[in-house]
């Protein structure tokens, strides 16, 4: 049994190692985030706040702001995660609490499935189906049909490539994200839970709604959090169908950018200086807003816990 | 996540035996001639058997990897600026031109039958959003008994940085001054219209796509995807095909300036009657001081290779050669690269 004998080195040693791995982490994003900044210095001393709220674009004359892009991601990202959420976390209650094994199994393997779809496909997907969907099927009913036309959010002309699609992508890509993670969240609730629900006489709904769903509440949360960083970052596939102008407009019909799309659009062409630091400082101003929202979205959390929570 | 972890490891493993062997040039730089870079690479290297690598990772990104000296040589579609030379002071970039390509402007109207005729200022104030319907009478008076439809024009640019932009706004800054003066011209300028589509196939997926679309894509692409584009009118006032012929007559006339050392012209908007006028050379960027004398040497035998045996095969790809004028001159730059140092 010498073996298993309290040996201090070896705890020591055990406990630098992983001491060291988990500052790696913390170095390893400092130091991404330095070196971000410092390649965008040019641009940030010559815009200041104005590299924040300045509208226009444009790498000829030198003139760089990224509000329209911030616009943009926010807005987009934040519309698929309201038609992601619900659909997503249906499905995964769904997988969890209702489904016979054989369908549950087949209903994973799905969501497996979509969640391995590289995100090019997505985005030829998107230009050579969605778009012309939206474009003949869904905006004409939008703005005619229901008459639409009219109010702010669904003005102008309807080419296709818009907020719209972008949005409506996002939404796709990120469900099975959402809905994998949840699902193994609420798989992972006790079932003593459940048998106590149940032994109360409550019905299968009521059991969920007040055993199960306030147990995996924060683990819910981590799942949409995770869906919401999936869509700040999505590249490729949001470029090809939001429409790729510089404009902030109130109508989801209307082309918009997002931060990630305008990066990868221009950062393989552009030599001068000042635009490549531009680019930078669009990736760090993306850094920063994945940063606000995940920290607002915890706070959010830690506010709904608090009162007489476990 | 998962599946991308694997993806990665895959590629890692693919790629690893492959750049752990030894290439003997590696280069980076444009798209807009890649499909001809990566015909002339795998015929020489069969031809020869040395290994080249060139990477199209676009014109800007080719320019700071040979500042950096990470790769031999870069290419870029647009010539480097005089303040982009002064950068790269210490070094002796050479301007070898390669190829020649043409930019169409290509279109969506179904109902009409025959080519549609466009003068650059009708292009320029289409860009430009003073032109929103297709019956324009400024439209119709070039396409006399054309039945023009009264549609909207949906102007359809390339969103990420490219020379084929530079290309196009070089030619719209070049025959109007207001465009000059406003977005003027560069691989990636703002818009005063219309949507951006990502890369080639996104602008021609838009324009197939949208009734009424007018986007502007190198005249190889338009050819594959069966895309109608129009006549354009050049300085000669003649409304002209974008072709081999009408490629190599516009840039025809640059040799003379061009035999004098120094490469960088612009041939848009070229005189000659049938010359089409969004025409432009594509460049090699070459270091003529590259310290390694065995790889400067592979590289102007690959050059040469290209200017000689390679103009041949440059119509296939719907490329124009260089002037047959051209090549002795630009054969002769070369000497720099292998001279003794």
């Amino acid at each position: 049994m010498s073996s298993l004998r309290h040996s201090p080195i070896g705890d020591r040693l055990y406990q630098t190692l992983t001491t060291l791995c988990a500052i790696s982490v913390l170095v390893l994003l400092l130091v991404l985030s330095a070196r971000i900044f410092v390649a965008a210095s040019p641009a940030l001393q010559a815009f200041g706040w104005r590299f924040l709220t300045g509208a226009q674009w444009d790498a000829v004359h030198g003139v760089f702001g990224v509000a329209p892009a911030v616009y943009g991601t926010v807005i987009s990202s934040a519309l698929a995660l309201a038609l992601a959420t619900p659909l997503a976390l249906a499905v995964a209650i769904f997988s969890a609490e209702v489904a016979p094994a054989w369908l549950r199994s087949i209903l994973e393997f799905a969501l497996d499935l979509l969640a391995a779809i590289p995100s090019v496909i997505y985005g030829l997907w998107g230009l050579f189906v969605l778009v012309p969907l939206l474009r003949d099927r869904v905006m004409p009913v939008l703005t005619e049909t229901l008459g639409l036309a009219d109010t702010p959010l669904f003005a102008g002309p309807a080419y296709g490539p818009s907020m719209l699609a972008a949005a409506l992508l996002l939404a796709i890509m990120i469900l099975p994200y959402i809905a994998a993670v949840a699902r193994e969240v609420l798989a992972a609730v006790p079932d003593a839970q459940r048998e106590a629900a149940l032994a109360l006489g409550a019905t299968r709904w009521e059991m969920l709604r007040h055993a199960v769903l306030p147990y995996a509440r924060s683990g819910l949360v981590g799942a949409v959090i995770l869906g919401l960083g999936r869509a700040f970052g999505e590249t490729m596939a949001v470029t090809m169908v939001i429409g790729n102008r510089h404009e902030m407009s109130a109508s989801l019909l209307a082309p918009g950018y997002t931060l990630a799309s305008l990066i990868a659009n221009e950062f393989a062409e552009a030599s001068a200086t000042l635009h490549h630091a531009a680019l930078m400082a669009a990736g760090a101003t993306l850094l920063l807003v994945t940063l606000l929202v995940n920290a607002l979205a915890r706070w959010l959390v830690w506010r709904v816990r608090r009162p007489g929570d476990a | 996540m998962r599946a991308r972890a694997f993806l990665s490891l895959l590629l890692a493993l693919v790629a690893g035996p492959i750049s752990a062997q030894s290439v003997d040039l590696t280069g980076a730089g444009a798209t807009f001639a890649y499909p001809m870079y990566s015909r002339w690479i795998s015929d020489y290297v069969a031809k020869v058997g040395i290994r080249i690598n060139y990477q199209s990772i676009g014109s800007g990104g080719g320019i700071r990897q040979l500042s950096e000296r990470t790769v031999d040589f870069g290419a870029s579609d647009a010539p480097l600026t005089d303040a982009e030379l002064a950068q790269l002071a210490e070094r002796r970039i050479l301007h070898v031109p390669t190829v020649i390509g043409a930019v169409v402007a290509a279109y969506n109207l179904p109902g009409l039958r025959g080519k549609l005729k466009l003068s650059g200022p009708v292009l320029v104030d289409i860009y430009q959003g003073r032109i929103t319907k297709w019956n324009d009478s400024r439209i119709a008076a070039l396409n006399p008994g054309a039945k023009l439809p009264n549609r909207n024009i949906l102007v359809v640019y390339r969103a990420d940085g490219s020379g084929t932009t530079y290309v196009f706004t070089d030619y719209l800054s070049t025959i109007s001054p207001s465009w000059a003066r406003g977005p003027g011209k560069g691989m990636s300028v703002a818009w005063p219209v219309g949507i951006g589509g990502r890369g080639n196939e996104g602008v021609s997926g838009q324009v197939r796509q949208i009734l009424g679309a007018i986007g502007y894509m190198e005249l190889t692409y338009a050819m594959q995807n069966n895309l109608t584009f129009a006549d354009v009118e050049n300085a000669a006032g003649h409304f002209v095909t974008p072709n081999q012929a009408s490629m190599t007559e516009a840039a025809a006339g640059a040799v003379r300036r061009m035999s004098g050392g120094d490469t960088r012209v612009s041939v848009v908007n070229a005189a000659g009657s049938g010359a089409y006028p969004i025409t432009s050379y594509t460049w090699l960027l070459i270091d003529a001081r590259m310290a390694n004398a065995a790889k400067a040497k592979k590289l102007a035998d690959f050059v040469r290779y290209a200017l000689t045996d390679g103009q041949k095969v440059t119509t296939a790809l719907h490329y124009a050669p260089l002037p047959s004028a051209l090549v002795p001159p630009v054969l002769k730059q070369l000497d720099a690269l292998t001279a003794a140092k």
